[in-house]
């Protein structure tokens, strides 16, 4: 068990985490989520006692880190697959971290087994591809025989095979009952591994929900529509009572509306209609949604209401170019936004 | 957190790297080689000498006379120990497993320390031996007064100045700023200083410059050096454990 209070971390002027509060618990996979600067590494280095806080408090199982005995048998990390001295062999790289921790020899051993890389034992780590740097990471991780476990966006730059066998073993370990926190910047890898989901945006707390409340709540779907007489069309969904947002293209979305239903509707007004498509939108959109306001680095041609992935770019909000940071939500409230909400309320 | 536990993991960290086999043996070779080299020019030269220059002649001294190149090998050694972990980040993983600071930095410097103790006296003895070889007639006995104490007291220098990088380093952290500073303050600024009239009087007073004097065993006419052989280290001693405290704060404080 993790738990961070008030956890904050100032550089000068600039804050790389703000106040985070939330428990990792035992028996899940904890997906830590947030775009490329919001603070996720700082955070797992403030776990591991090596960032200082600036206020609040990490606790390891109640305990400070630096009050850990023999740490890496209760906390396990993969922080930085190249944070190995290059001319050291694996086997000595895990070996100086066995001995430190008074973990026998024989476990090197047996970890080098459980990652693969027995066979590259005494081979020095500066040859070692990123996908074997990652794989000895995590040997170093499940050195000690830990109940908590934290992976640092393990899956970068991993080939297919690398990435399936990270997922098995993430699921593995939270499947003894073992606390494990990963980090990643995808929400789609987080979908399949993770069953609770910590979500960070410029150093705050964004969400803190499990897995499958969170995709009940933003796995939208909708109705794409595009119609010649678009104007007319508009008039007749909204004496409908549908709520309608414009997708940036000229096409219409409808929420909460079927498509059979839409369909005749436009009949019975003998409108002509090009489009009418059901559209379900991407973890993937509902993520970068939620996160658009806090994203650091913006691509300036990048539209964070309309995201051009998926089918369709579906979108409820703006649409617009308008200026970077805006927040979504034109027609309807924000539905990221909305959520965010009531889950501080909860 | 034992302190063994990580005396061991240290020793494993130091013997599995290259750069310590390498950095060592530069070390002996070139204080020997120079040393043999320097005492069969000074036996050629010896006629030539004022006959008070004959009478301070010392051949103790001579053959640690490479000890000024070999030591810029001994600031690698030490530098590389502690500055490895900051360049290729393993330093994270180190503290990880250590989160105790202290206990990480003076185990490592403890570890590096008695090998660079066991070289250094290694490298001494041999250093004296053979130069004593090469400047035959004008040689000296372990037995003369002070020859055992000049002979054990190069062993040390050569183990403080690699502590002492090891302190700087922990300091600066990075490999190339540690040895830009330390390599043209040792080879070049330290002699400067020493040799100029105007600040020898500063000069004496660098660990160098100061921990050499246990090496010499006749103190030349016009010594008016303020301090002894042992005063010497004991002021070389104290430049280390600035260094080391200063390195030790500068873990404590920052972020890994």
């Amino acid at each position: 068990m993790i738990e961070l209070k008030g956890l904050t971390k100032r550089y000068g002027e600039k804050v790389a985490v703000d106040h985070l509060t939330f428990t990792v618990r035992p028996g899940v996979v904890t997906g830590f989520l947030g775009p490329n600067g919001a603070g996720k590494s700082t955070t797992m280095r403030m776990l591991l006692g090596l960032d200082h806080p600036t206020a609040g408090d990490v606790r390891i199982d109640g305990k400070r880190y630096a009050q850990l005995k023999d740490p890496l048998k209760y906390i396990g990390a993969l922080l930085d697959a190249k944070a190995v001295h290059g001319g050291r062999s694996a086997f000595h790289h895990l070996l100086c971290l066995a001995q430190s921790n008074g973990i026998p020899r024989a476990r090197v051993h047996e970890v080098l087994d459980t990652v693969g890389l027995t066979a590259v034992a005494k081979k020095k780590a500066k040859g070692f591809s990123l996908g074997m740097g990652q794989r000895l990471g995590i040997a170093g991780a499940l050195l000690g025989d830990p109940e908590i476990l934290m992976f640092d966006e393990p899956v970068n730059g991993l080939d297919p095979e690398g990435i399936h066998w990270i997922r098995n073993l993430m699921k593995s370990l939270a499947g003894q009952g073992r606390t494990v926190f990963v980090s990643s910047h995808l929400m789609s890898e987080m979908a399949l591994t993770a069953d609770h989901l910590v979500v960070i945006g410029q150093g705050r707390l964004l969400a803190d929900t499990s897995m499958a409340d969170f995709i009940r709540q933003n796995s939208r779907s909708y109705v794409r529509l595009r119609s010649p007489q678009r104007e007319r069309l508009l008039d007749v969904l909204h004496e409908a009572g549908v709520t309608v947002a414009e997708a940036g293209d000229g096409a219409l979305e409808a929420d909460g509306t079927s498509a059979e239903q839409l369909g005749e509707l436009a009949a019975r007004h003998q409108l002509v209609l090009h489009e009418l498509s059901p559209q379900q939108a991407s973890l993937e959109e509902a993520f970068m949604r939620l996160t658009a306001e806090s994203v650091e680095y913006h691509a300036h041609t990048a539209v964070p209401g309309a995201p051009g992935s998926g089918p369709g770019a579906p979108t409820s909000g703006p649409g617009a170019p308008t200026s970077g940071g805006a927040l979504p939500g034109a027609g309807g409230p924000g539905w990221g936004e909305g959520w965010q909400r009531r889950r501080k309320g909860a | 957190m034992a302190a063994t536990q990580v005396l061991k993991s240290e020793w494993t960290k130091i013997r599995s790297v290259a750069s310590t086999v390498w950095t060592l043996s530069l070390a002996a070779v070139v204080t020997i080689a120079l040393g043999m080299l320097i005492s069969v020019l000074s036996k050629n030269d010896y006629d030539n000498l004022s006959r008070e220059d004959k009478l301070t002649f010392d051949p103790t001294f001579i053959s640690f006379a490479g000890m000024s190149l070999g030591q810029l090998a001994m600031i690698v050694f030490g530098v590389l120990v502690v500055s490895n972990e900051y360049s290729t980040g393993m330093i994270r993983t180190s503290l990880a497993a250590v989160p105790g600071r202290g206990t990480f930095l003076f185990s490592k410097v403890l570890v590096a320390a008695l090998l660079a103790l066991v070289v250094g006296l290694a490298t001494s003895f041999a250093a004296f031996f053979a130069g004593q070889a090469m400047l035959g007639s004008h040689r000296a006995q372990l037995g003369d007064p002070g020859v055992l104490r000049a002979v054990i007291g190069g062993g040390l220098y050569m183990t403080l100045i690699a502590m002492f990088s090891m302190g700087v380093a922990a300091m600066l952290r990075g490999p190339m700023l540690s040895l830009g500073i330390l390599m043209p303050f040792f080879f070049l600024i330290s002699s400067i200083l020493g040799n100029v009239s105007a600040t020898e009087k500063i000069g004496r007073f660098l660990p160098d410059q100061a921990g050499s004097r246990i090496m010499q065993v006749k103190a030349p006419f016009d010594d008016d050096t303020p301090y002894g052989p042992w005063g010497g280290l004991a002021i070389m001693v104290a430049w280390t454990v600035v260094a080391l405290v200063g390195g030790y704060v500068v873990l404590r404080r920052r972020d890994a």
